[in-house]
């Protein structure tokens, strides 16, 4: 059951050893994109914020890409002039012992040149950062896994989910984190959530953060609910819901963490992705990736997918794995899938045979295996403005 | 081995979730009764189990999971058409596309 991957100076544990190119302002966002595609390496990856008006989520989320397990090395491409905060965002990575390069168009003689400069500087970045990767042995422990759905559909709460679900319940007893996600997602849930949870704390926080999703998605004017999941035969956010809940397993969930907080222990965790606060800067996650990149910013190493009517989606950072509920989507978008959940509802294979699967998949891509969406080149990125106060002690365990 | 029509996800759900495409007129039967499909409905799709009431939980996993706005026949789609959200209203392409 051995999986290799890379011990970083900080001592946490990586699966991938990723180098990003993250712009700091959508005004250098070509610049950044042109050298990772110039670099052409699918281990040199593209992240990065588009605003130009500070803002301490985004910070928190880069800082925390930026020391993530998967991750060995950084490159900021700057703008020069916005109000992205790149000295603490260089000296946050550089306390870990990454190698980190920033960048400076308008101090690099502008496109052409910065290009050129930013793709020397990844090469030096790439360099440092193999030489510093250990090879080292990979634990269930060493493990953070997050799961999300997209494009849910009818059978999604049936196959997909609940295997998902069993999935993390055997990462958990196997000593690794797991985070479940999306509190739009648990609507109507809360109260069978409640349960779930060690102290009355925990249990007040789980069903508090749920409630602030269902006020700030009313404000919005709509759930968590796209029109595909109703052409999938999901009718109601609350049936969404139920089957979105299944992904969670049946672990204690030990506390509520925000975006960039990093489970304070090993278990399962949710993760609260509404903002807090009166709603200001829009939908709480404009697409699945929004999401995916919270749950990496978590520490997330592996990332599980469910999806009903075939998302083709993957991530920079973290690998995803897509399980697909039914099985004509699988065989329609074969070519992006990696498991198929579907064969549940045709007899062919158990919850539990799935479960199964999925665990062995994972282990496999810990150990270095691409995923389907890996192999295929998807590496979405989006972060977007955002406002969050930090958990309480209430949100977490005692420990 | 063959899919099954319809599966019923807990005994007091009064809608089954149809496994495959299921045809109007077909006899879908499932652990603990059969019942005639009234329409043509897709994978993933609803139908009633019983024959439903304007106001009535349409339960399925055994919690509500909306309520019906119409009166529904046995075997007939539960859909947007005849239930709602008891939190929040979805949204469609054909809303957006009158709205715009």
């Amino acid at each position: 059951m051995s999986m290799l991957g890379f011990l970083r100076p900080d001592g946490r544990k990586g699966i991938r050893n990723v180098v990003i190119v993250a712009y700091l302002v959508e005004c250098a966002h070509h610049v950044a994109r042109r050298i990772v595609d110039l670099t052409d390496d699918p281990d040199v990856q593209l992240v990065g914020f588009p605003g130009c008006y500070p803002n301490d989520y985004a910070l928190r989320m880069m800082q925390a890409l930026g020391t993530h397990p998967n991750v060995g090395g950084v490159v900021l491409v700057s703008l020069g002039c916005e109000g992205f905060k790149r000295e603490a965002l260089a000296a946050h990575i550089a306390a870990t012992g990454r190698p980190v390069e920033t960048i400076v168009i308008q101090q690099n003689g502008g496109t052409r040149s910065t290009i050129k400069r930013g793709r020397e500087v990844v090469e030096t970045v790439k360099a440092a950062a193999k030489r510093q990767a250990q090879p080292t042995a990979v634990e269930w422990s060493d493990l953070t896994i997050g799961t999300i759905c997209g494009g849910s559909d009818g059978m999604s709460g049936i196959t997909a989910n609940p295997a998902a679900g069993r999935a993390f319940d055997r990462f958990v007893e196997a000593g690794a984190t797991c985070i479940f996600e999306e509190t739009g997602e648990m609507i109507g849930c809360e109260g069978p959530m409640a349960v779930r949870a060690p102290t009355p704390e925990v249990a007040t926080a789980l069903i508090e953060c749920v409630h602030k999703a269902e006020r700030y998605y009313r404000v919005m004017g709509f759930g968590s609910f796209a029109p595909g999941n109703a052409e999938g035969g999901l009718t109601t956010q609350e049936e969404k819901s139920a089957g979105a809940y299944a992904k969670s397993g049946t672990s204690p969930i030990l506390g509520v963490i925000k975006p960039a907080e990093l489970p304070p222990s090993k278990g399962l965790y949710l993760l609260d992705v509404v903002p807090d606060g009166e709603p200001r800067f829009g939908f709480p996650n404009i697409s699945d990736n929004a999401e995916i990149v919270e749950l990496i910013a978590c520490g997330c190493q592996v990332i599980l997918f469910t999806t009903g009517r075939g998302s083709v989606v993957g991530s920079a950072i973290s690998p995803v794995v897509k399980i697909c509920s039914n099985s004509p989507t699988y065989h329609a978008l074969s070519e992006d899938m990696d498991v198929n959940a579907g064969r549940i509802i045709e007899g062919e294979a158990s919850l539990d045979d799935v479960a199964g699967e999925i665990v062995e998949l994972v282990r496999r891509v810990a150990d270095g295996e691409a995923t389907q969406s890996e192999a295929l080149g998807h590496r979405e990125f989006i972060l977007t403005y955002k406002s969050f106060e930090m958990a309480g002690p209430g949100c977490l365990p005692r420990l | 081995m063959t899919t099954p029509a319809v599966i019923l996800l807990h005994p007091d759900d009064n809608v089954l979730v149809c496994c495959r495409p299921v045809k109007q007129g077909e006899q879908a039967a499932f652990v603990g009764g059969v019942v005639e499909v009234r329409a043509d409905v897709a994978l993933g799709h609803k139908i009633a189990r019983v024959a439903l009431h304007p106001g009535d939980q349409i339960l399925r996993y055994g919690m509500p999971i909306g309520s019906a706005t119409q009166p529904i026949a046995a075997g007939e789609w539960v859909h947007l058409h005849n239930m709602k959200s008891n939190y929040i209203d979805a949204h469609t392409r054909a809303q957006s596309t009158e709205h715009s």
